[in-house]
């Protein structure tokens, strides 16, 4: 299953430390293991949500320190792509994957995998037994849709005002964490069903 | 891309007054209240609340009254799903909770119930959270009437639910769900769903002939369907094949691990049904069009739920992998062909470790996989699986697996090597096999100069996980190569540059090149030259096995010079001294006399052979320090073995200057460990030579000349060789002498001009006291015997908690004694 979906800078932030990350989009699946973890669980919604949120903060600081090395490594500069040049966008795009141990940050162990986009990443951590190749093309999938969708590649901001479009497409693409299997036409029936969502 | 638009949004949104707040959430009360003509303003406002309950990671409490409003919305049938989405996403993200209202009164209604579900699923805390849910969701698989609609994401819930708490489910249930499971699989349609064709204007619309489901390649499907037929439309029931599919691992993992253990009975009672059987009455499928699977396909309807669906799921995956042989038409379809491969192969491995009488029935099929893939290293990834099925089940079937493994061991890394993703899955495939590859697979540990190239390239990203997988590399035979391998490592990420460069720019194209900056060019050059072609494919070899190290590793540093300052480089050389450590730590568990005394002369060798990375050389040898320490403690008479290399090398001066904290650390170990209460063999001519040595060299640098320019090493150094002098001359004591001549220079050395400028008052005095101590020790040779050659048990447990036997006492004894005679000692 898959643990959670973040769309996060790998930018400077200005209001932010050098190392930190914004997260714009996050998806958490909920539920996690915490019979096999032995961790003790915490009862109070509000420190729950709280210990969730930051979970999720620490992945998107290890994901981005993740992008900014491989970007070094490669010795790759990207060219600032414009509104409708997501494809091209997309065929830059660096990807990676990363172990997060036991309790680093969820209590089971995950994996992480990520698409940088220029100054964005599309981040998804799923159970380390899940299929990478079907994740590694769910997430690309999900990442052409949200840049196409949000306009990410414009100067908007969409991203955080029109989230609901990113829960449109993950109650299809990724119901509940569940990675699915579609051909191209199981996928063309689920793009018209967005298109029509997306265009109310 | 990222505006400081968005940005201030964040900190609005963060930063709203509570009292605004307060008017916002009555404003949209009152919103949801009225009917649709608003909708657009109902939208934004949601929206807007969203982003405000989700910006922080405190979480907000909402009125009671727009809680409810916002349930009752979700609930609604009517309403659109764009408002159930935000509702949905609204109440995830606040307070109070939603689950238990949400929970008692569960919608019917397949878009709304999915919505519901996200909501409970992401508050709930516990298994009891979840129980209200999966009743509802069972009692849609639970019923036998057919034309009970079970809603589309009930597999994808249900999933999500057992993940968490396997025990939610009884036996009852899990038997009937994977009934269900099994039927979805199976028996779903093979023909399109109808598809209302409009018929144009004039005519009715009528229901089109059902067409039947094709292959990937446009073919007609040739037997069951599965995820990948293709149609213009599906059936509710070909959707459920599609999510039943999806799970199937998952599903298989949780509840088919205990269930028949003893397969022997399922064997026994599959035959059985063999036997008596005639093929499956459900199959729609006309059997001319059969294809492998079904014609082979026995009948399953007697056998219990579990067993059946593992029957199921095993001719399902069967299938899958036949119809991956077909060239798809789509790249999406291509694509998804290798994940099936992957998915199916693992299923086909999970059932076949929980019954091994599928091996027999599996290996024909994976074995003709296997032989169709390995060839393209476009299916690497697909192959991962493959090994670990032959890992797991070659000995039952007495398969031969040699060749899979050297294909894989061999070929991936060298080739590979920049593809993250295969990086990362072949070495967590190495990690969760590790006790099986060091004992059964041969290659395994032979193929350590391959397995590093992963790491090479990508350090960063895989030094946990080598961290872990280093010591399994280690054997005895081939732990000196490792050790040139892993001081090498910056070596190789350089030559794995170029060799990924010169792929991708052809030679000719001057121009490319030339972008790339005149050093790198350099070393692009030399990485062509026929001159250099030996070193390049030594240190690119796949296996272990050719020779520890090469002669001219130098020139290669001075070939490879062009690239110490790329990144890729430059991380690769901070990973080093961490893997070091691990090596040293684990080598010095299994290493026999003979490997310490050849560790010893490689620390010393390559102490001043290594790429010349900036800081490279400093954090290699502080590791080396440690570790000569930790090697001659635990086998002192390495020293006596190695006395020709170790003396040549602390009688060098020019050592000191490049390598003074490993220099520090050899003439400390001669001085601790040259005794002959250590090795028999330490003779009086021994002690004498190493003494000279060292005599020469402390002579050496504290010669003050006018000219001479200030000491360009640390205090420690001094103090170190002098008390290491005092040791050997205590063991020797015709030395002593000698030995404190050149320490009473130490005063006048110290206080000299030059020197003092550079060392610290604090520095000088520490050196000039400690040559005083050392002169008045030696005057008493018994007593400095006794002083400077600890027994061999000094260091154990007993001295530091026993105060009547621990070194402090020899020290009280021996300054009252220094004492009380000092005034009969000549001034």
């Amino acid at each position: 299953m898959v643990v959670c979906f973040l769309i996060h800078t790998v930018c400077p932030v200005s209001a932010l430390s050098p190392a930190e990350s914004r997260i714009l989009y996050s998806r958490d699946f909920g539920l996690e293991d915490v019979e096999l973890s032995g961790e003790s669980r915490e009862d109070n919604p509000e420190k729950r949500r709280l210990a969730r949120k930051e979970k999720l903060g620490v992945v998107a600081r290890q994901v981005r320190s993740a992008v900014c090395l491989s970007r070094e490594m490669a010795g790759s500069v990207y060219v600032e792509a414009v509104l409708g040049e997501e494809a091209v966008a997309l065929g830059e795009a660096e990807r990676g994957v990363l172990s997060l141990g036991h309790g680093e940050p969820f209590a089971g162990q995950s994996v992480a995998l990520w698409l940088g986009v220029q100054a964005l990443a599309f981040t998804l951590v799923c159970q380390p037994q899940e299929n990478l190749l079907l994740a590694e093309g769910t997430l690309r999938n999900l990442a052409r849709h949200c840049l196409e969708e949000l306009r990410l590649l414009g100067t908007g901001s969409e991203v955080l005002l029109k989230s609901d479009r990113v829960d449109a497409m993950l109650q299809r693409l990724l119901p509940h964490g569940q990675l699915l299997f579609l051909n191209h036409r199981f996928a063309q029936n689920m793009d018209k069903e967005l298109s029509s969502y997306m265009s109310k | 891309m990222f505006a400081p638009g968005t940005e201030s949004l964040v900190k609005q949104a963060r930063e709203i007054q509570e009292e605004e707040l307060q008017r916002f959430y009555g404003r949209i009360s009152k919103h949801l209240l009225s009917n649709k003509e608003v909708a657009v303003e109902v939208v934004d406002s949601l929206q807007r609340l969203h982003l405000i309950v989700s910006a922080t990671k405190y979480a907000r409490t909402l009125p009671p009254d727009l809680i409810k409003k916002l349930q009752t919305l979700l609930r609604s049938l009517s309403c659109p799903e764009q408002f159930q989405i935000l509702s949905s996403a609204i109440l995830r993200e606040s307070l109070p909770l939603s689950l238990h209202t949400l929970s008692t009164e569960l919608s019917q209604d397949s878009r709304a119930l999915s919505y519901m579900a996200s909501v409970v699923l992401s508050q709930a805390g516990n298994k009891e959270d979840l129980l209200p849910l999966c009743q509802h969701l069972l009692k849609f698989l639970e019923s036998r009437q057919p034309e009970v609609q079970v809603p589309k994401h009930t597999l994808p819930i249900l999933s999500k639910i057992f993940s968490f708490s396997p025990k939610i489910l009884s036996e009852d249930q899990v038997n009937v769900v994977s009934r269900k499971l099994a039927d979805w699989l199976r028996y779903a349609s093979v023909h399109q769903g109808a598809s209302m064709s409009s018929g144009g204007f004039f005519t009715s619309p009528r229901i089109r002939q059902p067409a039947p489901m094709t292959e990937v390649d446009g073919a007609v499907a040739g037997d069951f369907f599965t995820v990948l037929c293709v149609g213009q439309s599906y059936t509710e029931d070909q959707w459920m094949n599609m999510y039943t599919f999806s799970m199937m691992k998952n599903w298989l993992l949780t509840y088919d691990t205990e269930g028949t253990s003893n397969a022997e009975s399922a064997q026994l009672k599959r035959t059985q049904v063999i036997q008596t059987s005639h093929q499956d009455d459900r199959s729609e499928v006309d059997s001319s069009v059969m294809s492998m699977v079904s014609a082979t396909s026995s009948s399953s309807r007697l056998l219990p739920p579990k067993e059946r669906l593992r029957e199921k799921a095993f001719e399902y995956c069967h299938r899958l992998i036949e119809q991956s042989d077909r060239k798809a038409l789509k790249r999406t379809d291509a694509e998804l062909q290798k994940a099936c491969l992957v998915e199916s192969v693992a299923i086909m491995d999970i059932i076949c470790n929980e019954d091994a009488s599928y091996v027999y029935r599996a290996f024909p099929c994976i074995k003709a996989l296997y032989g169709r893939l390995s060839p393209d290293l476009a299916f690497a990834r697909a192959l991962l699986p493959i090994a670990q099925f032959y890992l797991n089940h070659s000995e039952t079937a007495a398969v031969d697996s040699e060749a899979v493994f050297y294909q894989v061991f061999t070929r991936f890394p060298a080739e590979l090597f920049n593809e993250p993703m295969l990086a990362f899955e072949f070495v967590h495939f190495c990690l969760h096999n590790v006790s099986v590859l060091q004992e059964k697979v041969v290659i395994y540990r032979h193929s350590f100069p391959n397995l590093l190239k992963f790491l090479a390239w990508n350090s960063p990203g895989l030094i946990s996980e080598y961290v872990e997988l280093l010591p399994s590399l280690l054997a005895p035979e081939t732990a000196i190569e490792l050790l040139h391998s892993l001081l090498d490592l910056p070596c190789l990420a350089a030559a794995l540059d170029l060799q990924h460069r010169s792929s991708c720019y052809p030679a000719l194209d001057r121009a490319v090149w030339d972008q790339q900056g005149s050093k790198i060019t350099a070393s692009l050059d030399a990485f062509r030259q026929p001159s250099y072609r030996g070193l390049f494919l030594y240190i690119l070899r796949p296996e272990a096995g050719t020779g520890d190290t090469i002669d001219r590793l130098s020139t290669l540093h001075e070939a490879l010079e062009g690239m110490v300052e790329s990144p890729r480089v430059v991380r690769c050389a901070q990973i080093v001294p961490v893997l070091l450590h691990i090596y040293f730590n684990t080598v010095t568990q299994m290493a026999d006399e003979k490997l310490l005394n050849q560790l010893l002369l490689v620390l010393l060798e390559r102490s001043s052979l290594l790429f010349n990375i900036k800081n490279f050389s400093t954090e290699v040898q502080r590791v080396f320090s440690t570790h000569l320490q930790t090697l001659c403690k635990l086998h002192p008479p390495l020293i006596v073995d190695q006395y020709k290399e170790l003396l040549e090398f602390v009688s060098t001066t020019t050592s000191i200057y490049s390598k003074e904290n490993f220099y520090t650390h050899a003439v400390w170990v001669i001085g601790e460990y040259l005794s002959v209460s250590y090795d028999p063999r330490c003779t009086v001519e021994l002690i004498t030579s190493f003494f000279e040595g060292i005599e020469a060299v402390l002579f050496e640098i504290t010669q003050v000349r006018q000219s001479s320019s200030p000491p360009c090493y640390s205090p420690r150094l001094l103090t170190v060789l002098m008390t290491a002098l005092a040791k050997l001359a205590s063991r020797s004591q015709d030395l002593i002498p000698r030995a404190s001549l050149l320490l009473s220079k130490m005063r006048s050395f110290a206080r000299s001009g030059p020197v003092a400028v550079y060392f610290s008052e604090e520095d000088t005095e520490e050196i000039i006291t400690r040559a005083h101590e050392l002169i008045n020790l030696l005057k008493l040779p018994n007593v400095a015997q006794f002083v400077l050659a600890p027994s061999t048990h000094g260091d154990s447990p007993r001295w530091h908690r026993d105060t009547n036997a621990g070194l402090p006492q020899r020290m009280r004894a021996i300054s009252g004694l220094l004492h009380n005679h000092s005034n009969f000692l000549p001034a």
